[in-house]
């Protein structure tokens, strides 16, 4: 078949198809001086589109702060990069892999986890660790139960082989993601603070190898499909396959490459493959870069230029390598058994020039392709502020105790991450299941400190306060364990940017998180957009998650999420509970809220990021002075549900006393934000409560630990009721492990 | 006394375990490359977890044909010590160094978690320094560690005391909850939990370093030139 000629893809609009709209096919003749060929109409759809040029996004993404003391690389490189003292530093992203993972689970997962793993070992760093944000549908609903279960298999089956443990992450589960599930994936990674890699194209002259796997048919368009389509409508073609193997390969043999000081500049292909990873160094450098594709290596005969360019095979990478030091490279991927190959030069012309078969088949300017980028300022629907309603405490405090720590979204996940290998590297202090986890950075007394968290009912809800929320409460994870909070990573997954009332949600949101990030002290280091999560026109609610990094400084001042239990259980009555922060008693946006109304109700939560912050400098003033044995934040289903993972975890009872002047109910399931509970010891209360007084944070005693395994809530002294440890722990343990019970299918590819 | 840790393509418990002995025992370790042909330098080799070549066809079904391979056989029938852990034990039963074999676990997922092991044989070189029936915490991490043995060899692998550890609450369906077993002579071991992930008091447990403290002590004191005099 042969291409369509230019004059073709003009007439019969067939740069449609390939992403771009009218108008932008217009500006693309005008950039290029002439009609564009199909591989060069080609390199522009992918480059341009959504997913790759954030055009939507871009002129809002702007108002996130991005700098700080700590940081040592910002966004704009493959991730960014904090410094953590001691002369290490750790560099950090999260990616989105929704549209993949809503067609094809299992590998749309696993290619996601492979994605973000070069994105981290190309910038010089040794990955040491993943973390997974996951919303899906309700249970109830064989294709979500599938979803799931698939997904979870695909991040295990990548991330358990290339050796990189999951330490945490979050799996949220709502009706507005039945049709459109999420999939974020994290990776961590150590480096030494002066030996940073970037993906730039720089020295005139300078080889360009692509190392790795060969480049197939597979994948061509995932970047435009992810930007433009329903999931249901999408093809399983453009999905990668991923080969974790040859992932671990490639990581060893890269770290092996950059160590040998012969790397100019490397950078994964990831979304639109060569195209773009060319492209994007040769723009980060100023210059050009010429290729031959004849030398490209390839999987199957008969590939175009057009295949080659916009294949996403996984496991390659682009390497810009010293001119007079190839053989480094040769030798050490043939060790490894992996491909590399000399396809082209740096050029200082400014083009992206791609030769094939003795002919000249494409040449564009770069800065065309990505500085030059549309971006749009998309119409923005006024907002009319949120919701006011009375949320009815229909719901007796007995069933809503029980049904959220049963709702799948608060209960226990361990039926997930026991299907991830958790320790692998054996330098996990913390893995899931904590507030946040913590990851021992080798040859030192320091750990990195990392959780994920987003809710989108509170965006929802006030998209605004949303933002903050989801900042607020992934950077209070770090500081409950006991770390200094550093910085940030983010996926903003929202629905269509052609609907106003989706970019307002974008804007607020965006608003909210840059107030967050700057109260809080941790700018946006790196990120990701992921746009048009819509099934059949609906939008999921939107859902930007937060992925937080901090440092813990001496591992024995953890402060674990439940107490240990040798440690209590000798004198029970010695052990008090305090909570931390302003007390609350209101039920806006709470799952209680939406369980008892079957949809998100009121306004977002309470948050107030300076009271936030507050509560965050004294969690590190008490990790410190080893103040506390356990703290563990008010978030989901509320202090209620904060205060039965806390006993379950030790198997212990205990009894709370509701505070003056509230609503039991409001003050059992509040959500407000900027709440954590310790145990400490009694003997040293008086000086807890004089720490958080002097730090300007409201503490009170509110109640004590009991060997009783019941828990008992008073009210103005009295108890009103009492549950059972046990029939706590049954909702809990048991929600997630039922409903997959009957969903055995077995096709998880594990080994080891 | 000198250990090595054989590196296949895609092993990723090498450091971790190279790491353990040097914590435990601050012996000498190298990491060696799987196509070493000559391991008579060393007096303990462990194969480590991962996964080998992919664990593509099946686990250790193709790390078995490695030239390393070759010269542990060699070592072990000279009485050094070898050590198989999770994917070495896997390449130890492709490689018919330990008998058995080792299939998906029963329910078809892998499972990582800290589990309890009983300790069976308490006079081995590798649980020496362990109490009889002493019950210990190690990590698990595997989706194909369902050990299998046929009634035969069940009963001899019970007579002749090569059961090295049993879980306490099986995890994966072994058969008589075996998760270690020895060659006939003593010299190798087998087992799916991860000793070297116990190894420190901020790990979930600190059991495993007994195992390496009984390999460093059997050599060191001389019992293993003893077994081979």
């Amino acid at each position: 078949m042969r291409e369509p000629t230019p004059e073709q893809i003009r007439d019969e609009q067939i740069y449609r198809s390939l992403g771009l709209t009218d108008s932008e096919y217009a500006l693309v003749v005008e950039k290029l001086g002439r009609h564009p060929n199909y591989v060069e109409a080609g390199i522009f759809g992918v480059l341009w589109s959504e997913h790759c040029s954030y055009k939507s996004s871009k002129a809002h993404l702007r108002r996130f702060p991005t700098n700080g003391r700590q940081v040592l690389q910002g966004p704009g490189e493959n991730a960014g990069v904090v410094d953590i003292g001691d002369g290490m530093a750790v560099a950090f992203k999260m990616e989105s892999h929704n549209h993949p993972s809503a067609v094809e689970p299992y590998q749309g997962a696993a290619t996601g986890v492979g994605g973000i793993l070069r994105d981290i070992f190309t910038m010089g760093a040794r990955p040491v660790a993943f973390l997974d944000s996951l919303r899906f549908g309700p249970l109830d609903d064989v294709r979500t139960r599938y979803l799931f279960e698939q997904v979870v298999a695909g991040i295990g089956g990548y991330g358990n082989c290339v050796g990189i443990p999951t330490v945490g992450g979050e799996v949220q589960f709502s009706p507005t993601y039945r049709g459109n599930p999420l999939v974020n994936a994290m990776c961590v990674g150590i480096l030494p603070a002066d030996g940073m890699m970037r993906g730039t194209a720089t020295g005139v002259g300078n080889p360009v190898f692509v190392v790795g796997a060969r480049t197939g048919r597979d994948g061509i368009h995932g970047a435009t499909f992810a930007s433009a389509e329903d999931p249901e409508e999408k093809e399983r073609s453009a999905v990668q396959v991923g080969d974790p193997f040859l992932g671990k390969l490639l990581m060893e043999a890269c770290l092996e490459l950059i160590a040998s000081g012969a790397v100019v500049g490397i950078q994964d292909m990831g979304a639109a493959g060569l195209t773009s990873s060319s492209a994007e160094m040769a723009s980060r450098a100023g210059g050009g870069i010429e290729m031959v594709l004849d030398h490209v290596p390839v999987r199957e005969d008969g590939m175009t230029p057009y295949e080659m360019m916009l294949s996403e095979s996984q496991e390659r990478m682009l390497v810009v390598l010293e001119r007079g030091r190839e053989d480094i490279a040769f030798e050490i991927f043939r060790r490894y058994g992996l491909e590399v190959a000399d396809v082209g030069r740096v050029t200082d012309d400014g083009r992206l020039r791609l030769c094939w078969h003795g002919e000249v088949v494409a040449d564009i300017p770069v800065t065309a392709l990505v500085d030059e980028a549309p971006v749009y300022e998309r119409p923005i629907a006024p907002w009319a502020g949120p919701q006011l309603e009375d949320i009815p405490t229909t719901l007796s405090i007995r069933d809503a105790w029980l049904q959220l720590l049963a709702h799948p979204s608060v209960a226990d996940k361990r039926w997930v991450y026991r299907q991830y290998d958790t320790m692998v590297r054996a330098a996990t202090v913390e893995g899931p299941g904590a507030d946040a986890a913590l990851v021992k950075v080798p040859g030192l007394d320091k750990a990195i400190a990392m959780a994920t968290d987003g809710n989108s009912r509170y965006v929802a809800l006030n998209p605004k306060r949303g933002g903050q929320i989801a900042v607020a409460e992934a950077v209070r994870n770090l500081a409950t364990v006991g770390a200094k909070p550093l910085a940030i990573t983010n996926c903003l997954n929202f629905g269509n940017p052609e609907k106003p009332d989706v970019m307002r949600q974008l804007s607020d949101a965006i608003d909210g998180m840059a107030e967050a990030c700057l109260a809080l002290d941790t700018p946006v280091v790196s990120g990701n957009v992921s746009l048009y999560n819509e099934s059949r026109g609906v939008d999921i609610q939107p859902t930007p998650v937060v992925g937080a990094i901090g440092v813990l400084e001496g591992i024995q001042r953890r402060i674990p999420s439940t107490p240990p239990k040798a440690l209590i259980e000798e004198h029970w009555s010695d052990w008090a509970l305090w909570i931390l922060g302003r007390e609350d008693d209101c039920l806006d946006g709470t799952l209680y809220g939406e369980l008892a109304v079957g949809r998100p109700v009121g306004d977002a939560p309470y948050v107030n990021l300076a009271e936030e912050r507050r509560v965050h400098d004294l969690l590190q003033t008490l990790s410190a002075k080893s103040m506390v044995v356990a703290a563990h934040d008010v978030s989901e289903g509320g202090l209620a549900v904060t205060v039965a993972e806390m006993l379950m975890g030790v198997d212990a009872g205990g009894e709370i006393e509701c505070a003056d002047g509230f609503n039991l109910h409001g003050w059992l399931f509040s959500e407000a934000q900027g709440r954590v509970v310790v145990v400490v010891d009694r003997a040293r209360a008086e000086a807890l409560g004089a720490i958080a007084e002097a730090a300007g944070v409201p503490a009170r005693p509110l109640g004590s630990l009991a060997e009783h395994k019941q828990i008992v809530v008073k009210l103005a002294g009295q108890s009103v009721m009492t549950l059972g440890i046990a029939e706590l722990r049954q909702a809990y343990e048991e929600a997630i492990p039922a409903a997959m019970a009957a969903h055995i299918q077995g096709v998880a590819e594990a080994g080891d | 006394m000198k250990w090595a840790v054989v590196v296949f393509p895609g092993s990723n418990c090498d450091h971790d375990a190279a790491q353990a002995v040097r914590d435990v025992t601050g012996d000498m370790v190298d990491l060696v490359w799987h196509d070493v042909t000559d391991l008579a330098a060393y007096d303990a080799i462990i194969l480590p977890g991962g996964f080998s070549y992919g664990d593509y066809l099946r686990s250790g079904a193709i790390a078995r044909f490695s030239p390393a391979v070759d010269a542990v056989a060699k070592e072990a029938a000279a009485g050094k010590l070898v050590l198989g852990i999770c994917n070495g034990f896997q390449v130890l039963t492709e490689s018919h160094l330990l008998p058995g074999a080792l299939l998906r676990n029963d329910h078809l997922q892998f499972r990582c978690e800290t589990v309890e092991l009983i300790v069976e044989n308490h006079t081995s070189p590798f649980t020496c320094a362990y109490r009889p029936g002493e019950r210990i915490r190690i990590p698990i991490a595997h989706g194909e560690g369902r050990y299998y043995a046929d009634e035969t060899l069940r009963q001899r692998l019970a007579a002749d005391g090569r059961i090295a550890f049993r879980y306490a609450d099986n995890p994966n369906g072994s058969v008589d909850a075996i998760a270690g077993v020895l060659n006939d002579r003593g010299n190798v071991l087998g087992l799916m939990p991860h000793p070297e992930r116990a190894v420190a008091a901020w790990m979930t447990s600190q059991d495993g370093r007994l195992l390496f403290e009984s390999m460093h002590r059997f050599v060191e004191e001389g019992s293993y030139a003893r077994a081979n005099a």
